[in-house]
């Protein structure tokens, strides 16, 4: 049984992710904001599926794809916004941009745009955990294009090894950016690479937000009980392109349409009075997220730009000599 | 007063640093190496790496801190920088600084950059010590120095000692330092020696050295570049020619202020390299001086690298590749006629 604060705070964060995603494809077609933007629509279950089992100074890392995993790991709003606009004030100074949001004050080790970079930091942050009997769990989030990289492959083996009890969520969306995942694959199912690696796997619906925290709250307790890594396949439907302003020829109508009856918004309505929740419950949540999500980026569009020379800032920690224009 | 081997003296400033620090780990391919098994604790590594410099860590220090490795370069670096980030501050060997590309992602785009990217608020305090070096015969694969590509790296610092008391006290401060810290080790170095105070304090990174001082002609010698200039030097004083002999020991970063106020002395320099020469710490360091010191040059900067080869294997071929102290000596004798 759930408990109802976090059924409100899993409706309030799929929404807003949602919501969010929808403004963002709103501005890039708009040209409102420069550089790449990569939007979750459809991973929304997994981002708070997999969050809503974790506290908020556990560890975890993300992907250019990360909007989804700053909410619902609880960045605020406005600073990812910021981020975004290119602003002073975003969350990474306006240096990292849409495919860097991370702020560590909130356990996130970093957004990497180098595909399969996150596990292995994961890795070493779990180790860490281990090395000082603490505690806190370590996620990893990639993408299915990232398990035929060597460096996923050699965290995996390194983790097994070394009895690290971190979890890797690999959500498979279907495509490799504009690839679909089961023209590279080798294997009948995705997780079944981890065999190599004797590494415990689960498969659940990416798109049933339920789920998702079951199986990954399990995943939790089994991985620090056994002492192992737990690899766990998400299945669901990129909905976006690989960017926005991708054409997604690649992707046949009668492929969307079918999963659009999967979406996991959609799902997360009809399982809402499962949950306890009727239907003015979730048209007040659903109005509330909705003006958060359009305050924060009015909010961003009043915010400064950095000085040109902002540039120069934080390369070192220390540095003796002046970093050169 | 002690006099140490500078295999000896990184092995000295890894037991230090293990002591004084708890959260130091150590993670590499063959670090205690074959042996390194519970029950063989308490009894000799079998291996320390290919030059025995981690030798005895893991029996003082056990297999929590010392880590024996998968050959998963990318998989321990970016461990690393994880584990460098919540806390610790791991020091992660790279066993031949030519392995370098398969783990330069986790060096360039997150151990260097996530400080920066994701707004300041990390910090990634480890340090890569890897070993250098032409002239062991250990063919292209096995003899680089690749001081200009971590150099390049914005977010990186990059240390190459010549001897055992900079290689000690240079090591404590990486050890030490706040940022990712590329240190590398020159192979022919290794079972050199000389004196080595016991209770040396850490050297500031920045900060280079004047190994002699000399009037006539600045030779800014990097790394084991520093043994053949000493050599060229004492040849030259024989002919009453003075050098004067800088050792930037650290490139990143680099010690100008030290290398101006010599050129500003001799007005000749004569940069010496190891390296393959195109975008070459010997290029870097000739441009800075042509920048900041053009009226104080009496003659172009010399510079003398290694071709534009890999390096070849066989000794004849070897030899020719690595600068010598006859290239100095003639280019010195070049430099006092202008």
């Amino acid at each position: 049984m759930i408990e109802k604060e976090k059924i409100n705070w899993i409706y309030k964060k799929i929404f807003t992710i949602r919501f969010f995603e929808e403004r963002i494809k709103k501005i890039a077609k708009e040209k409102t904001v420069p550089g790449y933007l990569h939007t979750c629509i459809g991973s929304e279950a997994i981002c708070v599926g997999v969050m809503a089992a974790l506290n908020q100074d556990d560890w975890i890392s993300s992907t250019y794809r990360n909007h989804g995993h700053a909410i619902a790991k609880g960045c605020e709003l406005n600073e990812i916004t910021s981020e975004i606009y290119g602003r002073k004030t975003g969350i990474c100074k306006g240096r990292g941009g849409s495919m860097h949001i991370s702020d560590f004050s909130k356990g996130m080790l970093g957004s990497f745009g180098i595909v399969a970079a996150g596990p292995a930091v994961v890795l070493g942050a779990a180790l860490q955990e281990k090395i000082n009997k603490s505690n806190k769990t370590c996620v990893s989030f990639f993408g299915d294009g990232a398990i035929h990289n060597g460096a996923f492959h050699e965290a995996a083996g390194l983790a097994k090894l070394w009895n690290i009890p971190m979890i890797f969520v690999c959500e498979n969306n279907g495509y490799a950016e504009a690839t679909a995942t089961d023209w590279h694959l080798n294997t009948k199912e995705l997780s079944d690479i981890t065999k190599a690696y004797d590494m415990l796997s689960y498969i659940g619906d990416g798109n049933n937000v339920f789920e998702v925290y079951d199986i990954t709250k399990k995943a939790i307790s089994e991985a620090k009980q056994k002492n192992t890594p737990i690899f766990l396949e998400f299945k669901n439907y990129r909905f976006s392109g690989q960017y926005e302003g991708d054409t997604q020829l690649y992707q046949p109508q009668e492929e969307i349409d079918k999963a659009k009856q999967n979406d996991p918004i959609k799902l997360a309505k009809e399982n809402s009075s499962k949950y306890g929740l009727n239907k003015n419950d979730l048209e007040k949540i659903i109005n509330e997220v909705k003006e958060e999500v359009d305050k924060a980026f009015d909010f961003a569009d009043t915010q400064p730009w950095p000085q040109p020379e902002d540039a120069l800032e934080e390369v070192y920690v220390n540095y003796p000599v002046e970093i050169k224009t | 007063m002690t006099i140490k081997t500078v295999k000896d003296a990184i092995n000295d400033a890894l037991v230090q640093s293990f002591e004084e620090d708890k959260n130091v780990i150590l993670m590499g391919e063959d670090i205690a190496g074959g042996k390194g098994r519970e029950q063989y604790q308490g009894t000799q590594d079998a291996w320390g790496g290919p030059f025995g410099v981690t030798q005895g860590l893991y029996t003082k220090f056990g297999g929590e801190r010392v880590r024996d490795t998968t050959i998963a370069e990318a998989g321990f670096f970016g461990a690393a920088i994880g584990a460098a980030m919540t806390g610790l501050r791991p020091i992660v060997e790279l066993m031949y600084v030519d392995f370098a590309g398969v783990c330069f992602d986790q060096m360039m785009n997150q151990a260097a950059k996530v400080r920066y990217m994701f707004g300041g608020k990390q910090k990634v305090p480890m340090v890569v010590r890897t070993v250098v070096g032409a002239g062991f015969r250990a063919g292209s694969e096995h003899s680089q120095t690749l001081y200009s590509l971590y150099t390049h790296i914005p977010g990186l610092k990059v240390v190459a000692p010549y001897d055992a008391y900079d290689a000690k006290g240079l090591l404590l401060s990486s050890i030490k330092d706040d940022d990712p810290v590329i240190f590398m080790e020159h192979k022919r170095l290794y079972m050199t020696s000389c004196e080595v105070p016991d209770d040396l304090k850490p050297i500031p990174l920045g900060k280079g050295r004047i190994r002699r001082e000399g009037s006539d002609v600045t030779i800014i010698a990097i790394q084991r570049m520093n043994l053949f200039a000493e050599e060229a030097a004492n040849e030259l004083e024989k002919i009453n020619i003075s050098c004067e002999i800088v050792d930037p020991r650290t490139y990143s970063p680099l010690d100008e202020e030290l290398i101006f106020q010599s050129v500003k002395k001799t007005g000749k320099v004569i940069v010496v390299d190891e390296s393959n020469p195109k975008c070459s710490l010997a290029s870097e360091i000739s441009s800075l001086i042509s920048e900041k010191c053009f009226s104080d040059l009496k003659a172009a900067v010399i510079k003398i690298t290694a071709p534009h080869t890999p390096v070849p294997f066989s000794p004849p071929m070897e030899d020719f590749y690595i600068p010598s102290t006859k290239k100095i000596i003639d280019a010195v004798k070049k430099l006092k006629d202008v």
